[in-house]
């Protein structure tokens, strides 16, 4: 049976360092079983708030839901049901990859069999290396296997490939694509708006303590003004119709609209009829960058 | 699993790592060894019958205060101790874990001086005394142990460590007959030294191992080492913190 309650609820979530209003009233929803991206430059909040869910740090005010629980007041039946990646954080030198993960699962009523957590995370071949001879790559994996050693329904990634190379990055995704196979619900921050893309199932975007758009990556393209983008080259002097909605762009021509079929149509009707070369011609989607950049620039400019 | 045989288990991972860093191993357990044939040759015959059980004293202190104020510090700067606290681990049973790691250091580290002083200088062990200097070495040990967790509070950062201990500490050792026989001490120097623990500590120890079977029963020591401890215990939860502070 399927709880119908959320994994995650937090409803007017504030937080104030001194003076400093860190998060400014945030809602949020994540589903069990969902990937969830808190996305949003640094300094926003994303840190904070995804604290404040693991228990870690306090709030000022709101209500917040994990699992069911309240992470403020420190539970062990929650910390027992989660799994957390934060940003930095250490284990023992000295111990071996699978000494590390066996002394971790020991901690929790039913931990995943740690060989297969070692697996999970990518460190089969380093199974009896120390960790203090792992690159730092690996150690990530180790804070990855770490968090998984639980077995937990709720995992937290805390920009979890932040230095990573672009390889180690996919890998990454990929472990994280399985953990959502599993049936896990993850909940994870970013400040890369592709690894928000290719992993969550929605999204919100986060820019001076407040959320700025949520939904689904389609549905954050697609609600912020024009969905697609024509770019093209004229002669010079050449002028395209009105109609067509085009704006000088650099040296090239530019034509946001949700309607691209209708505008390529004006375009090229008007080209052959005026026998006026088009050169470079393309036609593209607005990426979440494009969305996100328009939705967190106001903020940056406030910082 | 409960939370005693956490905290046991815990021991054992902390145990593991420990011998793990051969080089760290040894200079713990040659420190005080080193301290104490030096003392010897300075202080010439019959200087060991004081040395020996006031560098016991050294060798628990050390192994308790300085190690966990020290490692604590750094595990907790290192995130190490945020990581645990995101587990379902009792906290209480990690510290049990590292507290527990520290005193069984501390009781071979004595061990290895008792047997060092027995063997070399020919000072005997107060066998008669055998259940007192345990019952000295338990509260002495968990008293440091905590003032040594309250200390990592006051320590802003990791690489403040080193300082702010041995700077807390080696004035102290020096002052409360441990280092130096305190005989000839001003009065205000004794009077200092009597309301800080590591001379009661000393005191008792040395009573033992110059009197046997026959020394009163260290009360007011004890007392007051454990008045510490208890401080200490007060003071870690007041100041303790999971959370890294750079």
């Amino acid at each position: 049976m399927i709880p119908a309650d959320a994994a995650i609820d937090l409803r007017g979530l504030r937080k104030s360092y001194g003076s400093l209003e860190a998060v400014r009233g945030i809602d949020l929803r994540v589903e069990r079983g969902e990937v969830f991206a808190l996305l949003g430059p640094n300094g926003a909040g994303k840190t904070t708030t995804v604290e404040i869910l693991e228990g870690h740090r306090t709030r000022s005010a709101g209500e917040v839901s994990v699992l069911g629980h309240d992470p403020g007041r420190n539970e062990r039946a929650l910390k027992q049901r989660v799994g957390i990646v934060l940003q930095q954080t250490g284990v023992d030198l000295y111990l071996t990859v699978h000494e590390v993960v066996e002394m971790i699962a020991g901690y929790y009523p039913a931990p995943r069999d740690v060989d297969e957590v070692i697996s999970l995370a990518g460190l089969t071949e380093q199974r009896d290396q120390r960790v203090k001879k792992l690159s730092g790559g690996q150690r990530r994996r180790v804070d990855l296997a770490v968090a998984l050693a639980g077995d937990p329904e709720l995992l937290f990634l805390d920009e979890p490939t932040t230095g990573f190379d672009p390889s180690a990055r996919r890998q990454a995704w990929e472990t994280v694509r399985g953990l959502s196979a599993l049936g896990k619900t993850i909940f994870l921050t970013t400040h890369f708006m592709d690894e928000a893309q290719a992993l969550a199932d929605r999204l919100a975007i986060i820019a001076d303590g407040q959320i700025v758009a949520s939904g689904t990556a389609d549905e954050l393209i697609g609600a912020t003004s024009a969905a697609s983008r024509i770019r093209f080259r004229l002669p010079d002097g050449a002028v395209p119709p009105d109609a067509a909605g085009a704006r000088v762009a650099g040296p090239a021509w530019e034509i946001e609209t949700d309607a691209p079929t209708r505008a390529l149509n004006l375009l090229t009707g008007w080209a052959l009829k005026t026998d006026t070369p088009i050169g470079d011609l393309e036609v593209s989607r607005r990426s979440l960058e494009d969305v996100y950049l328009q939705l967190t620039a106001d903020a940056e400019v406030v910082e | 699993m409960n939370g005693f045989a956490l905290a046991l288990r815990q021991i054992r991972y902390e145990n593991r790592a420990f011998w793990r860093n051969p080089p760290a191993a040894f200079f713990t357990f040659a420190f005080p060894l080193i301290f104490m044939v030096i003392f010897n040759v300075l202080f010439g015959e019959g200087a060991s019958a004081f040395f020996t059980p006031a560098i016991i004293v050294f060798s628990v202190i050390t192994a308790t205060y300085t190690n966990l104020a020290m490692t604590v510090t750094i595990a907790r700067d290192e995130g190490i101790l945020k990581r645990i606290r995101g587990t379902p681990l009792p906290p209480w049973a990690y510290l049990a874990g590292r507290i527990g790691h520290a005193i069984v250091i501390g009781f071979l580290l004595v061990v290895i001086v008792a047997g060092f002083g027995a063997l070399a200088y020919g000072v005997e062990i107060p066998w008669d005394a055998m259940p007192t200097v345990l019952l000295v070495l338990v509260v002495g040990s968990a008293s440091f142990s905590a003032i040594g967790l309250a200390v990592t509070g006051l320590i802003p950062n990791s690489d403040a460590a080193p300082a702010v201990v041995n700077a807390t500490i080696l004035p102290v050792l020096f002052i409360s007959n441990v280092f130096i026989p305190i005989e000839n001490a001003p009065a205000w120097v004794d009077a200092v030294s009597h309301i800080l623990p590591v001379r009661h500590f000393a005191d008792a120890m040395l009573g033992l191992y110059a009197s046997g079977g026959a020394a009163d029963f260290p009360w007011q020591e004890l007392g007051v080492i454990a008045a510490w401890g208890l401080l200490g215990v007060i003071g870690a939860l007041r100041f303790f913190s999971w959370e890294p502070r750079r």
